[in-house]
């Protein structure tokens, strides 16, 4: 499926005529709102296993979701059928899922078509022959296994997607943004007499295939291969409250599980975040300001649009340790009687929108990294975090680490064995006592919220909390 | 959680079959291909204080064409099924064959002789249930927590249901179509006091809302909750956990890729050498049984279109064997087990378990609570994707839950870990509970009793 002329296609999914019929027809059974998000999706990836390359994929995802909104119901339908015919049979399906009283005949004035971009493609991934996307996953599992006899497999991983998205409603909202996205990973495995470990290195960026002009694929496997290689060494991590010292960008996570997702709107408007009721209010070291940032050119959660059509957009969440904000989607900004943020997204059309982070990241404090690893007489010292989660409602959350070591009197020494973590969110928040000034972003994230996932991405500096529960075996 | 059901039976969607048929005929000299479509539907129900905060009502389809010529292997996909798109999906997916290297076990899954064992997957009365009934059975399934405790609220009370119809074909002689239907409900609490919140949740599943127990799921989506308003962190210690039925089903998920052929081929699973060795405790018969029709996931064909079959894995705690694709069972010159997976149209065959299942023990578990001095009654884990790693077996989550003492539940406890490693959990299993429990998952779940599970607290 190669598309002519990719990056340059300019003309709607959808006409704006047939739009306004849409949007007109879903408001007919008495609905105050309706709305039309389009997606066109092509992809491709492909796959490397056990020295061979799988098989390369190419998909095409196309569709529309209609969504009508009457008091505090939502109707949704969602159809592959882009005809005039078919998105009015949505809109009748979603009409009917939110019929509130009687119906009434609705005109729908679109405002001329808001293209709002914050990324730059140098290089459409569609334009790059397939054979060099392969040869970059051959690469990578070559660099892997020349570092070590002790590598015994490795896989790796190409993917971009282009998706251009077009969103329109009956309050006039006419938007339209493409988005591309390029993805690499790679994951081996090492084998030593104390068994089997892993390591695993991935990129992402919403920009094309000249990420790999700056990114050396080699050099990812070479880390991966080398994060395997250290850990058979491992011993079984602490059990029990010790100093964490979090690597710059490596630990973004902390804060998308220890607050992020308890500044989401909705989660807060239903008294299911601990830091509902908190606006104002100290709810974290004074070392922390949190944004929220959307407009981050290049960076895996940049959008130009957000999902409801809305243009991305820089959000100061805490500031100085204060909550400055929460996060805000359409319906619990109308709710509110307030502006959206940008934070209404979707997996896809066959997804209701919801309220969700982009990129989310801690600003540098003022210490010099290694000062914090010296300031710290015993601890633990994380170079890479893997995925986390929270309970929004108790701030109790988790997140893995995947590269670890001991910190012993001011030193980093041997590697540990993985393990959670587990913390309280506004504990943990008071409890940051040191913050570098090196501030990095992580690694490419997906964020699953109500079975849905969204591209997000993480950053922050080197930075101590004073305590936290780290879930090893070793006494 | 999915709503659409892997479910199927042979032959009866014709105008599915025709288009897969349709599909394999256009193979050339030389060149295998398979195709599979699919098409379903969902209803999502949600209910928030007495009133429908959504409802969903929405179709799908798609197809996905896998084509393999000397040893090299292209696939594509598109979620539509019109013509056009078709022979566009069927072009790329021949395209993308010259960039794959060469495999000698590439191929596609060839009719065994084994037969499907009849199920009934789908439900008329399903089918055929009033809109106007799953809002008033959500609505109902609200009104019922909220009356269970007045320290409970609730964050969502959900009805979904998915129906699915697929077919698939192969120029090996692979042909097979089938449709099927499920749904539940779920409920998600909290419970508060004073400023602490903690929160609960809970499922019935049926193949018709008329075997939905709310009551049940209301009593038990608050007492989760309310369980552990005061909860405390516990100090650090090794201690015996006992899994709750959802838990253990978790526990199961995680296990089950050290047991795929595939990863064992590729040398990621520590059982690899271990067939025939003791590897877990005497008591532990765990199978892989998607033919049984209480399980969530019963099917009568794999993702593969071979029949599905009973498979013991690990017998009075001996390992016996992995699952198997086609694909990894040439790897490794055995049989497919009828193990192969599929995520839907977007995805090709991978090999995993269908349907696990321990074999029950005899006790409640009351009674196996009243058997532990010292423990700690695990509710709900957290975080098994970040801090269990099935490949070194490392093991540590998140949990909640009730101390035990002296065979009886005291004290609620939160935010504290518990870690081991797999290969110790399974030889340290020692009770098993007879509270089978069929929840919407791969494993059933029933309470376990693990030893010498350290927890880290304060």
């Amino acid at each position: 499926m190669k598309i002519e002329g990719s990056m340059s296609t300019r003309e709607n999914l959808v006409d704006a005529d047939v739009l306004a019929k849409v949007l007109a027809r879903g408001r007919s059974t008495g609905a105050e709102f309706s709305e039309i998000y389009i997606e066109d999706k092509r992809s491709t990836s492909a796959g490397l296993d056990d020295g061979k390359v799988e098989q390369v994929t190419s998909g095409r995802d196309r569709g529309a979701g209609i969504r009508v909104v009457a008091g505090e119901t939502t109707g949704f339908a969602h159809t592959s059928d882009l005809s005039e015919r078919g998105l009015l049979a949505a809109a009748e399906a979603a009409a009917a899922a939110a019929r509130q009283g009687d119906g009434g005949v609705h005109k729908i004035a679109l405002q001329p078509l808001l293209r709002h971009s914050v990324n730059n493609v140098r290089i459409a991934p569609s334009d790059v022959p397939k054979a060099s996307k392969v040869a970059l996953l051959e690469r990578a599992n070559a660099a892997a296994r020349s570092i070590d006899g002790a590598i015994v497999q490795v896989s790796a991983a190409y993917g971009d997607s282009y998706k251009r998205i077009l969103v329109a409603n009956s309050d006039g909202v006419f938007s339209a943004d493409d988005q591309v996205r390029t993805l690499f990973r790679v994951s081996v495995v090492a084998s030593g007499d104390a068994g089997m470990q892993t390591g695993y290195d991935s990129l992402g960026h919403t920009i094309g295939f000249e990420v790999f002009d700056e990114n050396d694929v080699e050099e990812m496997a070479i880390r991966a291969a080398k994060q395997a290689i250290i850990k058979l060494q491992a011993r079984p991590a602490p059990s029990g409250s010790l100093p964490v010292v979090i690597k710059q960008g490596s630990g973004g996570v902390l804060f998308h599980e220890a607050c992020g997702h308890g500044l989401e709107a909705d989660l807060v408007g239903k008294g299911a975040s601990v830091y509902r009721g908190k606006m104002g209010e100290l709810v974290a070291s004074p070392l922390v300001t949190l944004i929220d940032d959307g407009t981050m050119s290049g960076e895996w959660g940049a959008i130009g649009i957000d999902d409801e059509g809305h243009p991305s957009q820089r959000n100061v969440l805490i500031e100085n340790g204060i909550l400055t904000d929460y996060m805000w989607d359409f319906l619990r900004a109308r709710k509110e009687n307030r502006r959206q943020s940008g934070n209404g997204r979707r997996q896809s059309y066959a997804d209701l929108p919801m309220v969700r982070m982009t990129n989310t990241f801690v600003t540098n404090g003022t210490e010099d990294p290694d000062d914090i690893v010296r300031a710290t007489e015993h601890g633990v010292y994380v170079a890479k975090l893997g995925g986390g989660s929270v309970d929004t409602a108790s701030g109790d959350f988790v997140f893995g680490m995947v590269e670890a070591y001991l910190i012993e009197n001011g030193e980093i020494t041997e590697p540990l064995r993985e393990s959670n973590l587990i913390g309280n969110g506004p504990q943990v928040l008071k409890d940051i006592d040191l913050l570098g000034n090196d501030f990095a972003m992580g690694n490419p994230g997906m964020c699953g919220k109500d079975g849905q996932g969204v591209p997000v991405g993480d950053g922050q500096p080197t930075l101590r909390v004073k305590a936290m529960t780290i879930g090893g075996t070793a006494a | 959680m999915s709503t659409s059901s892997s479910n199927s039976s042979s032959n009866n969607i014709p105008d599915l079959q025709a288009i897969v048929d349709r599909v394999v005929a256009k193979a050339g000299k030389g060149e295998q291909i398979e195709a599979y479509v699919s098409r379903g539907g969902e209803t999502a129900v949600r209910v928030y204080e007495g009133e429908v905060e959504h409802f969903v009502s929405a179709q799908s389809e798609g197809i996905g064409i896998r084509v393999i010529k000397d040893g090299r292997t292209g696939f594509a996909y598109a979620g539509t099924l019109d013509a056009e798109a078709i022979a566009e999906v069927l072009a790329d997916a021949r395209d993308n064959v010259a960039f794959g290297t060469p495999d000698e076990y590439a191929g596609l899954a060839e009719p065994d002789g084994v037969a499907q064992i009849p199920q009934k997957f789908w439900d008329d009365e399903l089918a055929a249930y009033a809109t106007a009934d799953k809002i008033s059975l959500t609505k109902e399934l609200e009104k019922l927590t909220l009356g269970m405790d007045s320290r409970v609220r609730v964050e969502e009370s959900n009805y979904d249901d998915g129906w699915g119809e697929v077919a698939v074909a192969t120029t090996t002689g692979i042909r097979e179509s089938g449709r099927g239907n499920s749904c539940y409900v779920s409920v998600s609490t909290l419970a508060d006091d004073g400023d602490e919140t903690q929160t609960g949740f809970s499922f019935s599943v049926g193949d018709s809302p008329k075997e939905f127990n709310l009551p049940k799921a209301a009593r038990e989506a608050a007492d989760r909750a309310t369980r552990l308003l005061g909860a405390v962190k516990p100090p650090s210690k090794r201690t015996t956990v006992v899994l709750d039925p959802y838990v253990t089903s978790q526990f199961l998920g995680v296990l089950s890729s050290t047991l795929n052929g595939e990863n064992v081929s590729k040398g990621r699973s520590f059982f690899a050498d271990k067939i025939g060795e003791t590897v877990a405790d005497p008591r532990i018969t765990l199978v892989d049984d998607p033919t049984n029709p209480l399980a969530y996931t019963a099917t009568d064909i794999d993702g593969e279109g071979l029949a599905a079959r009973r498979n013991v894995l690990i017998e009075n705690g001996v390992l016996k064997m992995f699952v198997q694709s086609s694909y990894s069972a040439r790897r490794t010159g055995t049989k497919s087990t009828g193990n192969a997976t599929r995520g839907g149209f977007g995805g090709t065959p991978g090999v995993g378990c269908l349907a696990m299942q321990l074999q029950p023990g005899t006790q409640s578990q009351e009674e196996l609570i009243k058997g532990v001095d010292d423990g700690v009654w695990i509710q709900m884990v957290q975080g098994l994707h970040s801090g269990v790693n099935p490949i070194s077996g490392d093991f540590s989550t998140g949990a909640s839950g009730m101390m035990i003492r002296n065979g009886a539940v005291a004290e609620p406890v939160r935010e504290f870990t518990i870690a081991s490693t797999l290969q110790r959990m399974l030889l340290d299993i020692v009770a098993i509970g007879g509270d089978i429990d069929w929840l919407p998952s791969r494993a059933v779940g029933l309470t376990l009793v693990i030893r010498d599970v350290t927890m880290s607290g304060q």
